[in-house]
Parts: C-alpha cells; structure tokens; sequence
C-alpha cells in the first residue's frame, strides 16, 4: 500500500455561463492508495457524480489535474495509452436506467467491451465468462437473453456492475452502486467488490449516500458540501469523532433499523455559517482534514472536545 | 373501527417474454387502512413494483396480464376498469412516486408548470392560488429559492432534487392512497429524513394511506405501521413493524435483517449475505422458493408450499418453520445482538 495510484490536485467543474457558473466542484484536491477504498458521501447535489466523470474524463475539466499512476491523464496523446487508461478505469453509473441500451440483451451488454477488445479465445469461452459474469453479481444463465426493459431495477444495476468488471479494470469508481439494490444483494456485492478487491489489489472510488454500508467498504471516506471536500480521514475516525457540523448532522440522519429508537432519535439540523475566502483545508489530527476557517475550527474543535 | 381503503385479494400478474411466462406475482394479498403506512420490503425482483403498478393500472397488456385477483379501491374493484374511469382515479384518489423520476417528469415543460397542472385538475382554485401552493410544495419538499425554482426545466436539477419534484407533483393532488416506489433512494440522509417527517405530517393531517416500497430497513423502521416482506412474487411474512423487527419469524426475514451492516461491523467480517440467486419466475420453484437458499429448509420444503401461518392476531408468516411439528429454530445469534444493543441504546436516549 502507501501507493498513490490516483491524485486529483485542485479538481475544478464549472457547468453554464463562464459569468454565472454552476459551481459543480470547487477545487478538490485527494489521494487514493493503490488498493484502497476511498468512500464519497454528501448531500444530493454536492457534486459528488460530477467528481467521478470528471475523472474518467466525461467532461472536459474547468481546472485542475488527475494523475494516474503518476501519467497526467488529460495530456496523454497517444492512441494506444489512452485505449489502456479506458481499460483500467471503469464506472458504474448511478441510473441503471439510463446507462443500459435498451435493444441489447444482458449477455451483449456485459460482453460488449470484451468483444470491442476481441479478449477471448473462442465462443464457448465467451459464453463461460458472460455466465460467471451474470453469476457473480447474484443473476443467472437465463437472464442474459433478456433486455433491459424486462429487468426489475435491482437487477439492471447488477448488469451494470457486470459490466464494468469484464475487463479486469485496475480502478473502478463506483457511482451509488447499490442504492438501487435490496440488502440482501447490498451485501453481495459489497463482499463481492471487497473480495475482487483483495484478488486483484482494485482500487475504488465509492460513491453512496448510505452510510453505514460506505464505513463498512471504506478505509477512508471523503465528505462533499456544495462543491468541496468539507472532511476527510479514516472510516472510523469520521465515524466516530466527527469535526465539521455537516458530518455530525449527516451522521445523525442515518435511519437504523430498530423501530423504537429509529423513532426517538434526534436529528442535528445542518444550518450553514457564512463561508469564507479565508477558509482552507486543516489537519488538525493527524490524516484528519476538516475544511473551515480558523476561528471555525477552533470552535468545532471545542466542540468536539478535542 | 379501523377503515379497509384498499384490499388486494389473489392477485396474479404475468409477463409474457422471449423465455416464457414470468410469473412476477403469485397471489399476493393484503388490506390497507385509512392514516396507516405499509412498507413493502423484499428482494429486488420479488414484485414489488410489479404489485404497485397492478394498483396504479399501469401493467402494460400485453406483455402484461391480470391473471388473476382483485383490488378493491373503496370496495370496487379497479381491475375491470376503463382507461377512461382509471385516470380519473389515478392522481385524484391514487398518486404514485415512481422509483425512476424520470419516467414521471416530462423533460420539455417548466417544473412548476407541470405541479400546478395537477393542482389545476384536481382543485377549484385559481391560477394564482396554484402557483402559490405550487411554490409552497416545492419548499416543503426541500427546494432552495422555490421561486427560482419554479421557472427551471427539470434537467437543470440534479437527481436528488428531481426526486422531490417528483414526490411534490405526487402531494398536488391531495391523494388518498399515496403509493411510494423506493421515493428516497436517490436521496441524501438528510433531504430522507426531512421527506419522511412531511409524509408523516401530512398522513397525520389528512388521513393519508401510504404503501411505501424501500430496501432500507432503517426507512422501513422509522415510518411503517405494517410490514409485508416479499420473496418470489409472494408475501411470505407480514405483521406490524414491532412483529418484523422484534420477531421476525421467515427465515428470508431473518437474512434481510442480518446483511445490513450497521455502524458496529469491522471491516474485516464479511457481511452476512442471502447464499444463491433468487429464482427463474418464468419457472418457479416446487414447494417453499426459498427453500435452495435457505439453510433451516426442511424435506417438505421442497415438495409443498406452505401455508401462511398465523402467529399472532396481528402477525403471518409463510415458513413451515412454523408447523408445530417442526423443530424449534431460534432467531439468528447476530441478529438478537443487535437487537439488544439498540435497546439499550434506546434506554440510554431516554436518559
Ligand atoms: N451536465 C450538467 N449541466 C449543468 N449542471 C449540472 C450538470 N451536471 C451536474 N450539474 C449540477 O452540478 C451540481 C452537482 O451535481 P452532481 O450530479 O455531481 O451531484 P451529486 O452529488 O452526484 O448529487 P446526487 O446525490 O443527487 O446524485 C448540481 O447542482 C447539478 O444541478
Ligand atoms: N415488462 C416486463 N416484462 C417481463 N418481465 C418483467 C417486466 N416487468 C417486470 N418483470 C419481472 O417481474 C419481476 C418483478 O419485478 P419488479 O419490478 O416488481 O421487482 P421489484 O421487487 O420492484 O425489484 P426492485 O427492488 O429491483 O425494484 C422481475 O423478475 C422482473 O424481471
Ligand atoms: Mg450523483
Ligand atoms: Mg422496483
């Protein structure tokens, strides 16, 4: 470990008129180790898609740089490095409706990348592979005649998710991959990823609004707030000593499954303070980064009794 | 005395496809009453939403078809219906909030264009006083600068906001039955939380009925009266959310409960996780479908299905687990842990 397999340095995504943009991302500068779980959580609308196309190279970016195994991905030039890049990161997209074409089956959707890159031996193997495909994201042999349409929403996202595993990718920055499953599957396939993790040292970025299952995957987790990063640290570490106010507040509005305290907790209301152009990033424990003022830390800090 | 609103009896939904007949419901049964919250909860592809459009009318014929079953609406039936005397009752006394906002947006007109049509519809009001409560919708349902708001086209919202719109067109209509598909899934914890409290101001308000489909037990836990789990195009457990939480009885039940991680997993445990794959429809197992994948599954489970057992007055549960022959199988270790953890958290809050 202790590879940087991914650095964002100041990633900037501005959408609408250069006089009155939509400030998507806002200069966001992490890291994520090889072989690392990186997790992304905030609020809908935070920015959190636009960071992940953004690195897969979706949009052509306002500012900033992505370094992939220390190669600047937006100044490669050559035909054949950029077709390997394509291969090593792969997404998952967050609407499983509309990333699947609706005129091809479940076998053509997930096999299409590998005959694209015509990686496979013969028929008989390509058959096997779509199969174990199917298999390992809980569908089976029957469904891969079936299109799209014919697949309730669950099921669609496992096709997704097949997908973007077929070629062996290195990275893979998964958008809400489960949000759309039942638990039962959540679990699947997070054991699932956890274990192509381990088997093939893959790294991810996990985008999720569910809290409990993103600590559970994550070694880190990054927490987004209208366009910034607002805390960053270790899984446990977020969870359990919180420093930013949003964290705390978002924190609190995890639902658990237990009826009589689910319905006696209390939420922590976020009101946001007046921001700053004074505010940057802090580091006020070790690998624990809060963005803020100075004043504001000190506060939180207090807060928090720290 | 409790009021019946909607009782489905037997219902039966097929699908013809290229691979046969998908039989995406088998029988489902349920009673629905004035003010009460159910939540349907089940593995993806069991049919819920198959069973929710069933109500809605909007099964596609073909390749979709009532095979069998009724829905009562008030006591009348709606499967007979016409298109004609089906719209009148969709969005009027019936409103739904599709799991896919999209579908239920229509890209081309301004957002608060299309939630005072339905206020127009279905309410003698004037125009002013449309957009009036229109703006106000769109507050409640946690949009920033409402007014602002109002004159933007849905692709200039990101998905979350998308979703409220679609959970605002939905209230326009003052409905009686609220039929909500997964409404809070794309939605950030926090703009949940606030959703779930206005669906529940409003329930209280007007009396609402809400049928709420979601994969989160933790949702299911903080707004249902009643909980019906499905597996395979059935219910195969129901009972008030005490009953499924605290007692859980199917074993499909106890593997929902088990693979949520909660803020105690360590990483390094594998989550619990249902074995095998759910079952080909279009072939549905003999006896118990769950039996391949379930390891209390007895002998008979894979020849007969069995009945739903009654374990309480207020509580079924389809597993022959539950014959009073079969051996005694308690609720899973992990499971009672947790349970017990809550409650002294739960305690702990109190003081
Ligand atoms: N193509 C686009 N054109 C204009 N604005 C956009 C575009 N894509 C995103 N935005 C805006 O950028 C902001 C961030 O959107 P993004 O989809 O990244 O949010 P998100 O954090 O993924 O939210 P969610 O949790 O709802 O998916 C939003 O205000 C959104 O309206
Ligand atoms: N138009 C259709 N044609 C063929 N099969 C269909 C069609 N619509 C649904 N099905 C099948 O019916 C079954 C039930 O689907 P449904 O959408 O109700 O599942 P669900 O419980 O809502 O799942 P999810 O949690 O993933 O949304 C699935 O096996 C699905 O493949
Ligand atoms: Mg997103
Ligand atoms: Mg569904």
């Amino acid at each position: 470990m202790n590879h940087k397999l991914l650095e964002v340095k100041n990633l900037t995504q501005y959408f609408g008129s250069p006089s009155n943009p939509i400030k998507a991302v806002d200069g966001i500068s992490f890291h994520i180790f090889e072989g690392e779980t990186l997790g992304l959580v905030g609020e809908s609308g935070s920015g959190k898609s636009t960071t992940g196309r953004s690195i897969i190279g979706l949009y052509n970016m306002t500012d900033g740089e992505v370094i992939f195994k220390g190669k600047n991905v937006h100044k490669i030039k050559s035909k054949k490095e950029q077709k390997q890049l394509k291969r090593e990161m792969q997404m998952i997209f967050q609407d499983p409706y509309a990333s699947l074409n609706p005129r091809m089956t479940a076998g053509e959707i997930i096999s299409e990348a590998f005959d694209i890159h015509g990686l496979y031996k013969n028929k008989k193997e390509r058959q096997e592979r779509i199969v174990s495909l199917l298999e390992a994201v809980g569908l089976n042999r029957e469904h891969m005649t079936r299109y799209p349409h014919e697949f309730s929403g669950g099921q669609r996202q496992r096709i997704g998710i097949a997908r973007a595993l077929s070629l062996n990718p290195s990275f893979i920055i998964a958008d809400e991959p489960i949000s759309a499953l039942d638990v039962s599957i959540q679990a699947q396939v997070v054991n699932l990823l956890k274990e192509l993790q381990e088997e093939r040292n893959l790294t991810y970025l996990f985008i999720a609004h569910d809290l409990s299952m993103v600590k559970y995957i994550s070694d880190r987790i990054a927490v987004m707030y209208r366009g910034k990063i607002v805390e960053l640290g270790d899984a446990e570490e977020i969870y359990h000593h919180p420093i930013h106010p949003y964290t705390k507040s978002l924190l609190s509005a995890v639902p658990l499954p237990d009826p009589i305290l689910e319905r006696k907790r209390k939420r922590i209301p976020y009101v946001q303070e007046e921001t700053s152009d004074f505010a940057s990033m802090h580091e006020p424990l070790p690998n624990h980064f809060v963005y803020g003022t100075d004043e504001q830390l000190n506060k939180w800090l207090k807060q928090a009794q720290l | 005395m409790k009021k019946p609103l909607l009782e489905v009896k037997n219902l039966k939904i097929n699908f013809k496809t290229y691979a046969g007949l998908v039989q995406a419901v088998r029988g489902v049964e349920f009673t629905l009453y004035e003010g009460e919250t159910l939540a349907i909860v089940g593995e993806s592809g069991s049919g819920k939403s198959v069973t929710s459009n069933a109500i809605m009318k909007l099964i596609p014929e073909p390749p979709g078809i009532y095979a069998d079953g009724q829905i009562l609406f008030e006591g009348k039936d709606l499967i007979p219906l016409s298109d004609k005397e089906m719209s009148k009752i969709r969005g009027n006394d019936i409103a739904m909030i599709f799991q896919d906002p999209m579908t239920a947006l229509n890209p081309t007109i301004r957002v608060g264009k299309q939630i005072m049509e339905v206020i127009l519809k279905h309410k003698k009001v004037s125009k002013q006083e449309a957009k009036e409560r229109a703006i106000e919708l769109l507050r409640q349902v946690g949009i920033p600068m409402p007014e602002k708001r109002f004159n933007q086209y849905p692709h200039e919202f990101s998905g979350g906001m998308r979703q409220r719109v679609v959970i605002a067109i939905a209230l326009a209509a003052d409905p009686k039955l609220l039929i909500a598909d997964e409404p809070t899934t794309a939605l950030d914890v926090t703009i949940q939380a606030q959703i779930l409290e206005l669906l529940k101001e409003i329930q209280k308000e007007r009396k609402t009925s809400i049928i709420f489909i979601t994969h989160d037990l933790g949702v299911v836990a903080n707004v249902a009266d009643r909980v019906a789990v499905m597996y395979a195009g059935q219910i195969v457990e129901y009972g008030t959310v005490n009953d499924i939480f605290y007692n859980p009885k199917h074993p499909y039940t106890w593997g929902l409960l088990g693979s949520m991680p909660d803020l105690n997993n360590k990483s390094d445990e594998k989550l619990f996780a249902i074995p095998g794959s759910p079952p080909d429809l279009t072939n549905p197992p003999k006896g118990d479908a769950f039996a391949p994948r379930n390891k209390y599954a007895l002998a008979i489970d894979f020849e007969k299905e069995p009945p739903m057992f009654k374990v309480s007055e207020t509580h079924y549960a389809k597993t022959w687990l539950l014959h009073e022959y079969a051996p005694k199988i308690d609720i899973p270790e992990p499971i009672v842990r947790r349970m017990e953890r809550y409650k002294k958290e739960a305690e702990l809050s109190e003081s």
